[in-house]
């Protein structure tokens, strides 16, 4: 079996949130950047399940510059067998899932899986496209994924259930919580990583549908006001006049 | 304890220095310190034990070893990544790097060593892993800072030798499979020997009652008249050279490990002082506090500097002993300030188990007094600089 898992880039959650060239790109500066969360927790690690479980190949795909080969060594540390980079970079989910097709199809995957979104532009979109040009079936945010042959079994959690998908392989699967547990690399792992092979190929000609026009921050949330424990009178003033909730 | 939120501090962009490997060893270390220590630490402290869970986890990890060939276990690393381990470790504890510390520069090390082939194999790998722990066994009742002074001996017994003597303070000892022992020969020549667990004669009390690494084991290692096979005698190690070589291992780690106790300490009492408002305004802005904050960040870049070129020099084979020996007097020093004004700035709340720093404070004790006192630190340097002898 071979698994490819989709690898984004992005910043830390601690990161603090700024743009540059008059609202339209994040200033990266200082910023500390990781695999995407849904990417490497849940994707990722599943994959490296199935590989130790059935038997696989687990590649990984990531479409970025050379700055995001710190984080695709990481997830060659953590298990992944062999690394692509497409020497490209885009905001644009078509073109991106454009450059993934292209790749998935010269290499003939039976599992892709990607994050259910990236935590950074949430655009949760790559799965579904990547599916749509290799015109395979796509299943979205999916919390559990078992496998009996050819044949997948799928949870995803939708409003106030569960709904349970068959699928046959070869099969596009966007991962979330509950998929598996998150792992830390270990020193054995970071040292194979040194040796595993990472290639860079350069994108295919593919259009971008996109273009962000500006990025705005949301309003800084007002200050705590603390009213003393024997000034009732005066909270249930502010929480009805000001805060306007009684 | 709250929520584990370290940052490092890094004034002089140091990571620059480092490559994308050190960081991925750094933040993996981390990841794993803030999952497995962080939430366990205090109790474990409060109690005096260790906590002999996270043992498979260090061997998992990495911890043990990792600058030995992979071919015994080991991780075949560089040492600027085994300085960040200790870093990272000791940022969480220095009870726990203490363990990693004793395992892989104290015990590893002189079998890597000094070891036999059947040795190596016998003991490396189970060591790496965690599965066998092991203790090192130099310092005596009588001899601390003067270990030539040694009692421990073996007399020649045709196969084996008989081991008496005693050691005391020796980190791990009290659930250590095995231990290496440096005791005079015959003819007065220290060697090391390993000395294994259920051996009849071979006791390991525990010390108890310490204020300090107190998530560390520390105990004794009584030896009454214990047959040991001579296959288990070092054939490599002859003279203090053998204990003295391992103590620039670890004083090595120790170097860079100090300095994560000193980052926690200085990221605890930045946020701190930041937030806790007196006066009406946040204590930072005082600028009694300013100067500690200063000072400490100040210190802390001087030693990062030291240890990165003090890793460059190891790497390249060219590190000598009084350059390891400066660093880890250096750290040690300047960690135990820097733990002394972070719990000043915390108030009261600096001598809670909350927030770390207390706990550092208290371990850095340890630590500014093993593998070389302050005091015999400053005379190795005084010694390199003046060719002059004023240990005596
Ligand atoms: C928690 C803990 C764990 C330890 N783990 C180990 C271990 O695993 N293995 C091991 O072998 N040992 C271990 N040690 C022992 C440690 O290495 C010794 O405590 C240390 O070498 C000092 O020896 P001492 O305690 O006998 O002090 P002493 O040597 O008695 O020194 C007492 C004081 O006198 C000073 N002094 C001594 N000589 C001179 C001099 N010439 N000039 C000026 N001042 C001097 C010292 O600096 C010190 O301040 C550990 C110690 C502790 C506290």
């Amino acid at each position: 079996m071979k698994i490819l898992v989709c690898i984004s880039k992005t910043p830390d959650t601690t990161a603090k949130i700024a743009f540059t060239d008059n609202n339209t790109k994040f200033n990266e500066a200082g910023v500390q950047f990781i695999i995407n969360p849904y990417d490497e927790w849940y994707a990722l690690v599943r994959a490296l399940e199935l590989k130790e479980t059935l038997g696989a190949t687990v590649h990984l795909v990531t479409v970025g510059g050379a700055d995001t080969e710190p984080v695709i060594r990481k997830a060659l540390a953590l298990g992944g067998d062999e690394a692509f980079r497409i020497n490209t970079d885009s905001q644009d989910s078509f073109y991106i899932a454009s450059q993934i097709a292209a790749h998935a199809k010269q290499q003939g995957y039976d599992l892709i899986f990607t994050g259910k979104e990236t935590i950074d532009y949430n655009g949760s979109a790559i799965g579904g496209m990547v599916a749509e040009l290799l015109d395979l079936p796509y299943v979205s945010i999916a919390a559990k994924f078992e496998l009996s042959g050819t044949q997948a079994t799928i949870n995803r959690e939708i409003e106030g259930g569960e709904e349970i998908v068959t699928v046959a392989l070869p099969v596009v699967v966007s991962c979330q919580k509950g998929m598996a547990e998150a792992r830390i690399p270990n020193m054995r792992g970071i040292m194979a990583a040194r040796t595993k092979p990472l290639a860079v190929i350069e994108p295919v000609a593919a259009d971008s549908l996109t273009a962000v026009s500006t990025y705005e921050l949301p309003p800084a949330k007002a200050g705590v006001k603390l009213i003393s424990a024997d000034n009732v009178d005066e909270l249930v003033k502010l929480l009805h006049e000001e805060a306007k909730v009684i | 304890m709250l929520k584990d939120l370290f940052q490092s501090p890094d004034y002089f962009q140091v990571d620059e220095l480092l490559t994308e490997e050190h960081l991925m060893v750094r933040d993996t270390v981390r990841q794993w310190v803030k999952k497995e220590v962080s939430p366990i630490i205090e109790d474990a402290c409060q109690q005096a034990k260790f906590p002999s869970h996270i043992i498979g986890g260090l061997g998992q990890l990495g911890c043990f070893g990792p600058t030995i060939p992979q071919e015994y276990g080991g991780g075949g690393m560089d040492h600027i990544a085994y300085g960040l381990m200790m870093q990272e470790l000791e940022r969480g504890d220095s009870g726990i790097r203490s363990t990693a510390s004793v395992q892989g520069s104290l015990v590893m090390y002189p079998i890597f060593t000094f070891g036999s082939e059947e040795q190596k194999r016998k003991y490396l790998p189970k060591l790496a892993s965690g599965q066998w722990m092991g203790c090192f066994g130099l310092t005596e009742p009588d001899f601390g800072s003067n270990p030539s002074g040694m009692i421990t001996h073996f007399r020649d017994a045709g196969d084996h030798v008989v081991l008496n003597g005693a050691k005391m303070w020796i980190s791990n000892a009290p659930f250590a499979q095995i231990a290496v022992v440096w005791a005079k020969d015959d003819d007065g020549i220290i060697r090391g020997i390993i000395v294994e667990r259920g051996m009849p004669g071979f006791t390991t009390p525990e010390t108890k009652g310490k204020w300090s690494l107190r998530a560390s084991a520390t105990g004794e290692l009584v030896f009454d008249n214990v047959k040991v096979p001579k296959e288990n005698i070092l054939p490599g190690a002859k003279g203090l050279k053998g204990p003295l070589s391992c103590l620039s291992s670890a004083r090595y780690g120790i170097a860079w490990g100090v300095i994560g106790a000193a980052m926690d300490c200085y990221d605890t009492a930045l946020r701190y002082a930041k937030e806790r408002i007196q006066f009406d305004r946040p204590i930072a802005g005082f600028q009694l506090t300013q100067k500690k904050l200063a000072e400490m960040i100040t210190e802390i870049t001087k030693a990062q500097l030291m240890n990165w070129r003090l890793g460059v020099l190891k790497n390249e084979g060219k590190a000598t002993p009084a350059q390891i020996s400066m660093a880890k007097r250096n750290s040690c020093d300047i960690a135990t300030r820097i733990a002394r004004d972070a719990r000043q700035i915390l108030g009261g709340m600096g001598i809670t188990g909350e927030y770390p720093i207390m706990r550092h404070m208290m371990n850095l004790e340890s630590v500014i007094t093993y593998e070389g006192t302050h005091e015999i630190h400053l005379l190795i340097t005084g010694q390199d600089i003046t060719g002059l002898d004023a240990f005596h």
